[in-house]
């Protein structure tokens, strides 16, 4: 049975664990700000165009960015009962929620692989570049879609780095790496893939809702 | 006595180092080389301005280099030269800890510098890039230049500030020994746990506002291309929002490193030990609100100007708070007059000189006049080498014997801090008149009536250099001639003075208690 090693430089596990969970906390809080200059861009730009921003809004497929969200909240969910599983020494069940939760990014992944597919097919790249702008020539949709593939595409970057760290996580728990008693680092690795979710319950709004339905 | 030098002796010992004093001294090497090579292409600089035209170099080269000069003094030198080094050096040991809270990490980040500074390096080699170090759309989408590689290797370098950042800020959290509370951890660790916690809020800022110029650069995204909806504005606000809490990165430490010298060369408790750590935060806190007085030109409404001019003046008062407590701390103390102290009283004149050059270019009237010209450089010049390279130095001649066990040469240390002092002002300060009387900034040519200001200026630079060459070479003599340094030379009260020089693998023989507090003069050592 695994037991959590102390590090010769902690007092006790009680830190150990306290500087692990601040640690990820910091990380995120940096990771947050990370995005922040994309959100920036995203209001600054809002404001100068908003009525070419809902147009391109409404071009914007709803229900694949609606399904996204319900996958990742669906993905949070389960890595949170994996971390309580593994608390309560449930090995396996564990290890199959931890898994859904890496199932549930692929699945992210896709869906948001097809809708670029179809943004390519209709003549929108980033960077004003495509057929779609000769017929939408208004510089709000060139910024708007320029800034939905950064925003998303590095949204999409984290979702993968999701996918692997959660894989992982489930190939320790399953080697008895991290047991009971290391359940807090399965809890660390939630905690990361709940930001990403979060960042992406601003994004939907941003890229799919806000002012689509007011003509 | 075996120390962290000698316990492993191997070159793997080293590349696989998980100690955080090694770590540090491999950031001491690596930051110091990466001045040297800013400070050559300075003497460069300087050197091209002795004439008024071409004097060795034509125009594109001296963009190239005084771009170079920039890039590798802000994020290869400044930025981590305190933190990197001296942090994760001291504060451990301060702390009493045997090691930081993520060594593993703590090493990462060395290696992240290290390719950030290779990428760049291959960028100066293939040619150098020309858009100076704040890559200013939309010359930066345009310029054929090797930009891309400037960009990725200070984006990558991004990651090490704030690994090292996070990595202090949760030691400081969970590593202090029994008995120290906040309030008993030395003014420098208070300044560290400030300058972390800027450099894990502004630096990914900073990464972001790179990747979109490298998408601009590189793919032609057009973020910042009015042609297709982008503003070049908004370019200048995100870069400012890092980078003008960027240079709280860079003088933060240097004032940490100065609140830990002054009470030791003046055997006196800090005046007031609160109002150093509580202006460290207000220094942090107000760094963020004052970006926009690096625009006030760019196209700001009068309101908006005024209101950053008054937030960027609350800095000088916290500043003025330190500044104050650090004069009080020496008055009526036993001084004792060694080299450290020598940059300590170099670093109050400048930085005081260089805070109320601040306040003057902070009011927006004044400024106007003053954008883009030698003012500004020679003000920014003042907090940047006046104090921040000062207080490196100070740090790193009190530091020295703990750091190699071994003391250098007193009076080539005071010689080399005089020089210093007087070839640093002797440079800088003609270009305060230069820019007043009207001189831009990284101009190559410029009228014959400004010469003379600029020959006295290229001569400062000569003495300046020849201080920090003097530095170089006793420093580099004492590693093997120097006599044996003892625990504690200069009588300090912090924890890094009750350990052997240079300290053990694991810092402490046992781990300390806190006895008397971090500078409790009023009885002797142990007493």
């Amino acid at each position: 049975m695994y037991e959590a090693r102390l590090l010769e430089h902690f007092e006790d596990m009680e830190k150990q664990r306290h500087a692990a969970k601040l640690g990820m906390w910091i990380f995120l809080g940096s990771e947050l700000l990370f995005f922040n200059g994309l959100f920036t861009i995203y209001a600054f730009y809002r404001v100068a165009y908003p009525v070419h921003f809902r147009g391109a809004i409404e071009h914007n497929i709803k229900w694949l960015g609606t399904i996204n969200t319900a996958v990742l909240v669906a993905g949070s969910l389960c890595v949170a009962l994996a971390a309580n599983f593994l608390r309560m020494g449930r090995r396996l069940i564990a290890v199959v929620l931890t898994l859904c939760t890496a199932l549930a990014g692929v699945t992210y992944v896709v869906i948001k692989s097809i809708e670029y597919g179809i943004h390519f097919s209709e003549g929108i790249y980033p960077g004003g570049v495509g057929r779609f702008y000769q017929e939408h020539p208004e510089p709000g949709f060139k910024v708007f879609f320029t800034s939905y593939f950064a925003t998303t595409g590095l949204h999409v970057i984290h979702v993968a780095g999701g996918v692997i760290l959660l894989t992982w996580m489930a190939w320790w728990i399953h080697r008895d790496r991290v047991g009971p008693a290391g359940a807090y680092r399965l809890g660390i690795a939630g905690l990361y893939w709940h930001f990403v979710d979060i960042i992406w319950l601003f994004l939907w709004p941003m890229y799919y809702l806000l002012g689509a339905h007011t003509k | 006595m075996r120390n962290y030098l000698t316990e492993e002796t191997t070159i793997w010992s080293w590349l696989a180092t998980t100690d955080h004093k090694r770590i540090g001294l491999m950031f001491f090497v690596l930051t110091s080389l990466s001045l040297m090579v800013g400070g050559a292409l300075a003497m460069v600089l300087r050197l091209e301005h002795l004439t008024p035209n071409y004097t060795i170099m034509g125009p594109q080269a001296y963009n190239q280099v005084f771009t170079l000069h920039g890039v590798i003094m802000v994020w290869f030198f400044l930025i981590p030269s305190i933190p990197a080094a001296f942090g994760n050096f001291f504060v451990p040991i301060m702390l009493g800890a045997r090691d930081v809270a993520f060594p593993r990490l703590n090493l990462a980040t060395v290696y992240i510098y290290i390719v950030g500074a290779l990428i760049v390096f291959i960028g100066m080699v293939a040619g150098g890039t020309d858009t100076g170090w704040t890559f200013y759309p939309p010359y930066s989408s345009q310029t054929y230049t090797m930009l891309l590689p400037v960009l990725l290797g200070v984006f990558i370098l991004g990651f090490s500030t704030i690994l090292t950042g996070l990595n202090l800020i949760v030691t400081i959290h969970t590593l202090r020994t029994k008995g120290m509370g906040f309030m008993q951890m030395p003014l420098f660790v208070w300044a560290m746990y400030g300058v972390s916690v800027i450099q894990v809020i502004a630096t990914p800022v900073l990464g972001m506002v790179l990747l979109l110029t490298t998408l601009d650069h590189g793919l032609d995204w057009g973020f910042f291309d009015p042609a297709r909806g982008g503003d070049v504005v908004l370019f200048q606000h995100l870069f400012w929002f890092y980078s003008h809490p960027a240079v709280y990165i860079m003088v933060l430490p240097a004032m940490g490193v100065i609140s830990d010298v002054i009470p030791t060369f003046a055997h006196k408790n800090p005046l007031s030990y609160k109002a150093i750590a509580y202006s460290t935060f207000g220094i942090a806190f107000v760094g963020f609100l004052t970006w926009g007085h690096h625009m006030f030109v760019s196209g700001m409404s009068t309101f908006s100007a005024g209101i950053f001019g008054v937030l960027s003046m609350f800095v000088g008062i916290f500043s003025a708070i330190k500044v104050f407590t650090w004069v009080g701390t020496l008055y009526k103390g036993s001084v004792s007059l060694k080299t450290p102290l020598f940059y300590v009283f170099a670093f109050l004149f400048l930085f005081v000189f260089g805070g109320m050059t601040g306040i003057a270019v902070a009011t927006v009237s004044l400024d106007v006049h003053w954008t883009d010209t030698y003012f500004v450089v020679a003000h920014f010049h003042f907090i940047m080498v006046g104090a921040s390279l000062t207080a490196w130095l100070a740090g790193l001649h009190y530091w020295w014997p703990k750091m190699t066990g071994r003391m250098y040469s007193e009076p080539w240390g005071i010689a080399a801090a005089v020089l210093v002092f007087l070839g640093f002002i002797a440079t800088f300060f003609p270009q305060f008149l230069l820019g007043n009387g009207g001189m831009p900034r990284r101009y190559y040519y410029y009228p014959e009536k400004f010469w003379p200001l600029h020959v006295m200026s290229t001569a400062g630079s000569w003495v300046l250099g020849l201080g920090l060459v003097i530095a170089l070479i006793y420093l580099s003599w004492s590693i093997f001639y120097g006599p044996k340094a003892p625990p504690n030379p200069w009588g300090g009260r912090t924890l890094e003075w009750t350990t052997a020089s240079p300290p053990p693998t694991h810092n402490f023989e046992v781990s300390p208690t806190l006895g008397q507090g971090p500078y409790d003069y009023s009885r002797p050592i142990g007493g």
